[in-house]
């Protein structure tokens, strides 16, 4: 079901949600989600495993529609915002085959983006050379994250959707992207993190969102020990 | 529109780059038709008017299950890593999309075509009686309504288990009215007897009612979950 942007309820935020269900058969990943989140933060999504995060950012990016309920990224449905949305999943969106610099110039031609003046830019951004011309499939998996993440910022989107970014990173590198992030989020981007990771993102994240069952059940300003068992390690 | 034509073309060069380096379905579908050529060949010994006759039928299914191969794996890389959805969450049009996986695997089956069919004429020993230069408008036309359906059936049946099972029994249905457009059409061009053109017409009427068909729903497939 898409939803049209005549039936989204004004925003509260940057990001409206409204009484969200989405349901993959019998299974409901999330159970009606209502929430608002505001502009310019650092918004990092905890739980356990199937606690629905990775569907609730699906729904944000709009790769899953709602069986119920609304999504509203700057009024808009998310498809109509997609220009606003950079959206990094688990897996790389890259292709295995092509370099670094050959994806991101085939994805920035699907964002009317010309020449390679931006590309080579973001690929320094995340720490990279734009130059290395071997295949994305030979790269290390911290290498595969951070070129994903330059192909989620390529466009400049004011929100960032980012699946697990720190999962199969080194220490040192997890923390190099942490910074970067929280550079983006000065700069004033909205940032959503899903992560088992949290410690990684204290003092960092504006707020921490804990779900539980496909339902949001606290939001914390700093990571709480109530919680702590709960995707938090 | 200059969107759509620089993102068709910016997704083609990508695909032909692609199989430029894995070579993954040029290499099976020249293994499957060879083989096809090579053992109907020694199983039949049909003189020149047999061949004539069901040369058509023969060429044609070949192509037919060779396309499936590449017809499978164009979507298959974009399944590998998920960058169908990278795809999925920008503001390029689906059908610059589809446009372009049907114009890749155009070329790869017309490719493989051109490879072949010199090797079906030695192999058969073919000669047409009828006008030889009506097998080019029957070739392309047979070989876009192959591919059109073709392209967009693999679409639809990413999401599910057996894709490799499903194409087949999605697009072999749908495809009778153009296959049997293309073997008349070659047989009767092979062996003279009779016009083609009814076929062609036949042909072009086909690729344009599925063409603007999978236009028009390719984007309610691409956006599937």
């Amino acid at each position: 079901m898409t939803v049209s942007a005549s039936e989204i309820p004004a925003a509260a935020g940057i990001i409206s949600v409204r009484n969200l269900i989405k349901q993959f058969g019998r299974f409901a990943a999330l159970r009606g989600v209502t929430a608002d989140f505001d502009a310019g933060k650092f918004h990092a999504i905890l739980g356990d495993n199937g606690a629905g995060k990775t569907t609730l950012l699906r729904a944000l990016a709009g790769l899953a529609d709602p069986t119920r309920g609304t999504v509203a990224i700057l009024g808009k449905n998310p498809r109509e915002a997609c220009r606003e949305i950079g959206y990094m999943a688990h897996p790389s969106l890259l292709y295995d085959e092509m370099s670094g610099m050959e994806n991101l110039r085939y994805f920035a031609r699907l964002y009317d983006i010309a020449g390679d003046a931006r590309c080579q830019q973001v690929i320094r951004s995340v720490g990279l050379d734009p130059e290395l011309s071997r295949p994305i499939g030979q790269y290390s998996q911290g290498m595969r994250q951070r070129m994903s993440l330059a192909r989620a910022i390529l466009h400049d989107p004011k929100i960032l959707l980012l699946d697990e970014p720190f999962s199969n990173v080194d220490v040192h590198s997890a923390q190099e992207m942490v910074g970067l992030l929280k550079h983006m989020r000065d700069a004033g981007k909205t940032i959503f993190v899903v992560t088992h990771q949290a410690a990684l993102l204290e003092g960092v994240a504006d707020e921490f969102i804990w779900m539980q069952a496909g339902q949001i059940v606290d939001r914390t300003p700093q990571l709480s020990a109530e919680h702590s068992g709960a995707g938090a390690q | 529109m200059s969107s759509l034509r620089s993102i068709t073309l910016a997704t083609l060069a990508k695909d032909i780059r692609l199989e430029w380096r894995s070579k993954d379905a040029i290499n099976s579908m020249l293994f499957f038709s060879l083989l096809v050529v090579v053992i109907f060949s020694f199983s039949f010994d049909p003189n020149a008017e047999e061949s004539r006759q069901i040369a058509g039928g023969l060429i044609w299914v070949a192509f037919l299950f060779a396309a499936v191969v590449a017809l499978n794996q164009t979507w298959a890389r974009e399944l590998r890593n998920q960058v169908l959805d990278a795809y999925r969450v920008s503001p390029a049009p689906a059908n610059a999309l589809f446009t372009a996986k049907v114009l890749g695997n155009f070329f790869l089956v017309s490719l493989l075509e051109a490879l072949m069919a010199p090797l079906f004429m030695i192999f058969y020993n073919l000669r047409a009686l009828g006008p030889a230069w009506q097998l080019i408008p029957v070739a392309l036309l047979g070989t876009w309504a192959l591919v059109v359906n073709g392209t967009f059936f693999a679409a639809m049946s990413l999401r599910t288990r057996s894709r490799e099972i499903m194409l087949p029994l999605l697009l072999f249905p749908i495809s009778i009215p153009a296959v049997q457009s293309m073997v008349e059409a070659t047989r009767i061009i092979l062996s003279g007897d009779g016009a083609a053109r009814f076929w062609i017409v036949l042909l072009l009427t086909y690729d344009v009612v599925f063409t603007t068909a999978c236009l028009a729903l390719f984007e309610t497939v691409l956006q599937a979950e």
